[in-house]
């Protein structure tokens, strides 16, 4: 995908992947950022014009010093919005992209199309703890994010040489950037109340899950679903935490459906 | 030279199969395995040992913070503090320290190390940790991308409290206050001697230089290790254009002093290796979150072979080991001297905190092995550093006419 650099009035200065032509759509990644395989994006390219910004902290994007907080984060995504110069673009966030753009759909609820929460991050259950992604090591993370976790392993790490130092660390450091930098809003708990604020939340909302989840297990999807007036519920099965990357057709075919 | 007797106060009653039954001494460890009422004695030995320590002639007694763990067990260590104000009057009380980033408001620190020097006369010296990321971020929750930058205005807030005469407002990012006004406030002019315990973050050396604080290198992993971190940081003070005193600088020390070197094995390892193979059992998920140490340290790398692979190599410890890679400094007095001297001189450091109790080293022993260094070891040591020797910008400077609570305590029949 080709990718363009836009800046924001704050500060930061992000790489855009942008592809496809029609309604635009604004993918926000999750905390582990975007993926070296593009395969969701892709098949949503076939409809729309995909934007998919890199949050400060992640791939080549820098200007973290900027973003501290759960507002920063969001009015960050508003900025991306307006930098991009589109007009009302449906929103599509995964997991911690998913948070951000709740968030958004709070707090400018006119300046959005339709929303697609995919595994989003942002509330919590008592009854349902989730796991302390801050203390998984590198090694760790495909088994609790894929359903299958071969697979997923080797999505993570492609591009990377095992056998090469300073492959590695170089690795390490990207990974310990964006984790450092997705703290911010997620650490200790990844919630930021949101929930208080739905009730703002004006767009038609897909919550779109994997089955198979075992980050933000389903019963999450139904907390976002009930909380959100005009919202339907999409389960995939097959699917882990990592849904758009583990089947990106089924991803894509839902977000169409909805999007329309 | 300097020493302080610094007891770390780990839980001494870890089942033999603690290794294998958790995965970490810290932060999930379950408190079942604590027992209150074991804890009471544990504490009164604990203490009575650092009030011995104050009259065998260490200049300082060393207390510090850590949470929900078996390794250390003084989430207050102001409190451990407060009470040998009262009962010692010489020795300096360094609480090496206080996590400052995690107290809202922090000026709560101001206040507690206020009143910490305030009754001991002036005896206080003050260490302010960033806090390990078992205790910071994940007991205490703060945000590991923001615990420095929360930690910088959490000093620069209890230092104006201490310094300025009216009270003030502060308006800062994780802290507001519309009053400042710091009672009591500290004896020491214009604050106690300050002390910043690192664990190998390369942004701490400039902000002791910055401050011209002491710079704490607190590693169990002996001098061996620490050779290129300290040369780092002397570098660094040598590139500040600062004098090289070696009071700049203090390291930890595990020691263990018996008649003979035969002795000192039979005494202390099976201590020892408690101490490496329980209390330092920590689950590496717990030691290195995302964004506690900046890239800039990553890259420096100094540590991260070793802390990658230091389960491991904790795993398969021996006593000879422990004493060959210098985590242990153990044997007669004179082979503790020599090697002792070899750390001094090598890491240049002008104060030495020093680790008597060990894991679940009996009372006895502790004792045994603290008194020896104290009669035969520390005295020729004293005089390493003799164009410093009148250096005090990194000590305590107690009131002269001050209280002695615990000679009082003598005379009604309450002393020990």
């Amino acid at each position: 995908m080709k990718a363009h650099w836009i800046e924001t009035p704050r500060g930061p200065r992000c790489r855009v992947f942008d592809a496809g032509s029609g309604a635009p759509l604004l993918f926000l990644h999750g905390a582990g950022g975007l993926l070296t395989d593009n395969a969701p994006l892709e098949a949503l390219a076939r409809h729309y014009r995909v934007l998919a910004p890199e949050f400060p902290g992640f791939g080549e994007s820098t200007g973290e010093e900027h973003l501290e907080d759960m507002l920063d984060f969001t009015l960050h995504a508003g900025d991306v919005i307006h930098a991009l110069g589109i007009d009302r673009p449906h929103v599509v966030g995964h997991s911690m992209g998913g948070m951000i753009a709740a968030e958004l759909a709070c707090l400018a609820p006119r300046d959005i199309d339709k929303l697609v929460l995919v595994a989003a991050a942002g509330l919590w259950l008592d009854t349902h703890p989730i796991p302390d992604l801050f203390t998984l090591l590198p090694h760790e993370f495909a088994e609790l994010l894929f359903h299958d976790p071969v697979a997923g392993a080797a999505l993570l790490t492609a591009g990377i040489d095992a056998g090469d130092p300073q492959s590695v660390q170089q690795f390490y450091i990207a990974h310990s950037r964006r984790l450092a930098m997705a703290g911010k809003i997620l650490f200790p708990i990844p919630n930021r109340g949101v929930a208080k604020r739905l009730y703002r939340v004006r767009a038609q909302t897909l919550v779109l899950w994997g089955a198979e989840d075992r980050l933000l297990p389903p019963v999450y999807a139904e907390r976002w679903a009930a909380l959100i007036a005009d919202s339907k519920l999409h389960v995939v099965e097959n699917a882990g935490h990592m849904v758009p990357y583990e089947q990106p057709k089924e991803f894509a075919r839902a977000v169409r459906e909805f999007l329309g | 030279m300097r020493f302080t007797w610094f007891n770390l106060m780990p839980w001494p009653y870890l089942p033999d199969d603690f290794r294998e039954k958790h995965r970490s001494v810290w932060v999930d460890i379950p408190n079942r395995l604590y027992d209150p009422e074991r804890g009471h004695h544990v504490y009164h030995e604990y203490m009575d040992q650092l009030e011995y320590a104050d009259a065998l002639g260490f200049d300082g007694i060393g207390v510090n913070e850590h949470h929900q763990n078996g390794y250390g067990l003084m989430p207050s260590p102001n409190l451990i503090a407060a009470s040998l104000a009262r009962r010692t009057s010489r020795a300096a009380i360094c609480v090496i320290g206080n996590s400052i980033a995690c107290y809202n408001p922090p000026i709560r620190v101001a206040e507690e190390f206020a009143m910490l020097d305030v009754i001991s006369g002036g005896r206080l010296v003050a260490g302010f940790p960033v806090g390990t990321p078992m205790d910071t971020n994940f007991c205490y929750g703060q945000i590991p991308a923001l615990t420095r930058d929360k930690y910088r205005e959490a000093h620069e807030l209890i230092m104006r409290a201490w310094r300025e005469e009216e009270p003030f407002a502060f308006d800062g990012k994780y802290t507001q206050l519309r009053w400042v006004n710091c009672w009591p406030k500290p004896v020491q002019k214009p604050h106690p001697p300050m002390y910043i315990p690192g664990g190998g973050s390369i942004e701490t050396w400039d902000f002791c230089l910055d401050h011209d604080y002491n710079y704490s290198y607190l590693s169990f992993f002996g001098y061996l290790r620490a050779k290129s971190l300290m040369d780092g940081y002397w570098d660094q003070v040598a590139k500040r254009g600062k004098d090289a005193s070696p009071h700049r600088a203090a390291f930890a020390q595990i020691i263990c002093v018996a008649e003979t070197d035969a002795d000192a094995e039979r005494l202390y390892a099976e201590h020892c290796l408690y101490f490496f193979n329980r209390c330092l059992h920590i689950y590496p998920g717990f030691a290195d979150p995302p964004g506690y140490r900046t890239v800039n340290t990553i890259k420096f790398g100094a540590l991260s072979a070793f802390v990658q692979n230091r389960q491991q190599i904790l795993q398969n410890l021996t006593w000879k080991q422990l004493l060959d890679e210098r985590f242990v400094i153990a044997g007669g007095p004179d082979t503790v001297r020599q090697q002792l001297e070899e750390c001094i001189k090598g890491l240049r450091v002008g104060h030495l905190f020093c680790l008597f109790h060990n894991g679940n080293m009996p009372d006895w022993k502790t004792r045994l092995s603290s008194r020896l260094f104290a009669e035969n070891v520390m005295p020729k040591l004293r005089d390493v550093w003799p164009e410093w020797q009148h250096d005090d910008r990194w000590w305590v400077k107690p009131m002269a006419a001050r209280r002695r609570p615990e000679e009082t305590l003598a005379a009604t029949g309450g002393a020990r």
